[in-house]
């Protein structure tokens, strides 16, 4: 092919396509990362704790009667809704038109809520009387004064 | 086939889950400037409470009944909302959001027991968000909702209709003798698009229950009345007229008005008014990616009160089509010192976006004018400023971050809500969450 034209006339072209190797991928001036393979996402709290966001809710915790469970005045519960509510959960629950939260204990039909601090009573509904779960609680968030 | 899900009274629904103390008793919710009752619970209606009952009205029964009136936490009916929206979508394959509370579902290819189905939908929103609801189910979506009303009267008034249609009611899945009886219970103002003004009318014509207007001869109805209602009677008879719309289209118009806590008459905070108006308008502009080429400002005095009567508007061309904040809260502040008169008592005032259009098709225009002489309060491209400020006030809370003319914010600004009575906001203020007590 000609580079500098030589005629005022056009000259067709008998162009053949040129085939050329492409290589894959990009081509950087440095090494490519050997940690591109293994990329994943960061650990994410919300993903980690909670599993229902529908039936999740944060309550603050007010009082000392949980102490032994693990939970302390000031810190944040996470409550699910959508779990089940069994023998041995920690629970949020309506007592007297208040949220309370305690452990809760069910065997043979009978239900009552222990507190995790043996300076503090039990509540146990009276005959008749059922107390409602409200949901239960999946982690306790503490937080540090920094 | 459709579904309709609805919440039962629900702004009330929304506040008795964070405040159980409340349930059983009459209580009612007051729209902004805790002005009139825009839900009441059960009890509350029991009690002779209309919808809209304005509040001096009934606050008299604070003491004599033990009425609870609550102001609006529409921060908190909404995130109720998104979560009860995102559990009724499980129903079926595509879903319609109506309104705060109500949602249609699609339920095309969904086979087995609906009514079954339904119920498990429903237990599921009850336990996960505290939150009843009723669902109606039917072939078109006039019929759903007057299913979800059936559901939810055969509920609440034992006896009006056959219990079993209580809660989840599935017209389609009625003999057609059952379902005359059912429509021939239903006065014909409780079909969905059938106001009070065309329930008089049918009523003067002889048309006084549902089953009535399904029996009509749907061009009768589209000569003595509208296309729409001719729709309407089609849907009743059981023909799909009106489609599932599962991915609305941008607003045409967006509004921001509000009414005042108290009257004001000064030019100043008006203008702090709606200069934070023209602010709240860009951010939903911006969220739908539009651009707006009009801009309406308006105020009014108050028809109610005693005193003389104002009501002024004026629309400000923009120079250009802009979705930037402080483009349009210039153009509201320049609308309202143009059109303010002093010595009236004005109770309300709101700022509209109008002719919108789309935000990546952009008119450019020749810049004739040499740089030099460009007048510094031609906005600049700040599309970059405003991502970052709705940014931030998207982390840090809406109005972190606005225009120095809308004022201070918070409690003492002159023409803010009234909101007496306002519960925490549970859901999105660490500071507001509930309490348990250990």
């Amino acid at each position: 092919m000609n580079s500098i034209c030589t005629s005022s006339v056009p000259q067709p072209l008998a162009a053949t396509p040129l085939v050329l190797p492409m290589s894959e991928g990009h081509v950087r001036a440095g090494f490519p990362s050997p940690a591109e393979d293994f990329a994943v996402n960061r650990l994410d709290l919300t993903q980690i704790l909670i599993t229902h966001p529908q039936a999740t809710f944060l309550l603050r915790v007010a009082g000392a009667s949980m102490r032994e469970a693990g939970i302390d005045d000031g810190d944040t519960l996470v409550v699910d809704r959508a779990i089940k509510p069994r023998h041995g959960h920690i629970v949020v629950a309506v007592v007297d038109g208040e949220f309370t939260v305690k452990t809760l204990h069910q065997r043979a039909g009978r239900m009552r809520l222990k507190a995790a601090n043996p300076t503090f009573p039990d509540i146990v509904p009276k005959d008749g009387q059922t107390v409602e779960v409200w949901g239960v609680v999946s982690s306790c968030i503490k937080r540090f004064t920094i | 086939m459709y579904a309709l899900v609805d919440g039962n009274n629900f702004y009330v629904s929304c506040e008795r889950v964070f405040r159980p103390s409340l349930a059983g008793r009459p209580v009612i919710v007051l729209s902004n400037n805790d002005g009139c009752a825009i839900a009441r619970s059960n009890e509350a209606k029991a009690l002779g409470i209309q919808m809209g009952a304005p509040w001096f009205k009934i606050r008299h029964l604070e003491q004599e009944a033990g009425l609870v009136a609550l102001s609006a936490n529409f921060t908190l009916y909404g995130d109720m909302s998104d979560r009860m929206m995102s559990l009724a979508a499980g129903l079926g394959p595509s879903q319609e959001i109506y309104s705060i509370d109500e949602s249609f579902v699609g339920l095309q290819g969904v086979r087995g027991d609906l009514v079954g189905r339904a119920h498990k939908i429903r237990s599921r929103i009850l336990q996960w968000t505290g939150i009843p609801t009723c669902i109606g189910i039917a072939t078109t979506k006039t019929l759903a909702k007057l299913a979800n009303h059936i559901g939810k009267t055969a509920e609440r008034k034992p006896g009006s209709y056959p219990q079993e249609l209580a809660q989840v009611c599935n017209l389609a899945a009625l003999p057609a003798q059952d379902l005359d009886d059912v429509l021939a219970t239903t006065g014909v103002g409780e079909v969905w698009g059938v106001g009070p003004r065309i329930t008089k009318q049918l009523q003067e014509g002889g048309i006084k229950t549902v089953l009535d207007l399904a029996r009509m001869d749907p061009a009768t109805i589209r000569r003595g009345w509208s296309v729409t209602l001719e729709k309407t009677v089609r849907e009743l008879q059981g023909l799909p007229c009106i489609e599932l719309d599962d991915a609305p289209g941008p607003k045409q118009q967006i509004a921001c008005t509000r009414s005042f806590g108290k009257p004001m008459h000064e030019l100043g905070p008006l203008v702090e008014a709606v200069s934070e108006f023209a602010g709240r308008a860009a951010e939903k502009l911006r969220k739908q990616h539009c651009l707006a080429t009009e801009l309406l400002v308006f105020m009014h005095t108050s028809p109610y009160r005693p005193g003389a009567q104002c009501s002024r508007s004026v629309v400000v061309p923009l120079r250009r089509p802009t979705d930037d904040t402080l483009a349009l809260a210039q153009a509201a502040a320049d609308g309202m010192r143009y059109m303010y008169v002093p010595g009236f008592r004005f109770i309300k005032a709101g700022v509209m976006l109008l002719d919108l259009q789309p935000a990546n098709i952009l008119q450019r225009e020749l810049d004739l004018e040499p740089a030099a002489f460009e007048d510094p309060s031609t906005p600049r491209d700040r599309s970059m400023l405003m991502t970052a400020m709705d940014a931030i006030n998207g982390r840090y809370g809406k109005g972190t971050v606005h225009s120095a003319a809308t004022g201070q914010p918070g409690p003492k600004r002159e023409w803010g809500m009234k909101q007496g009575r306002r519960t925490p906001q549970y859901t999105t203020r660490l500071e507001d969450v509930p309490v348990a007590r250990a």
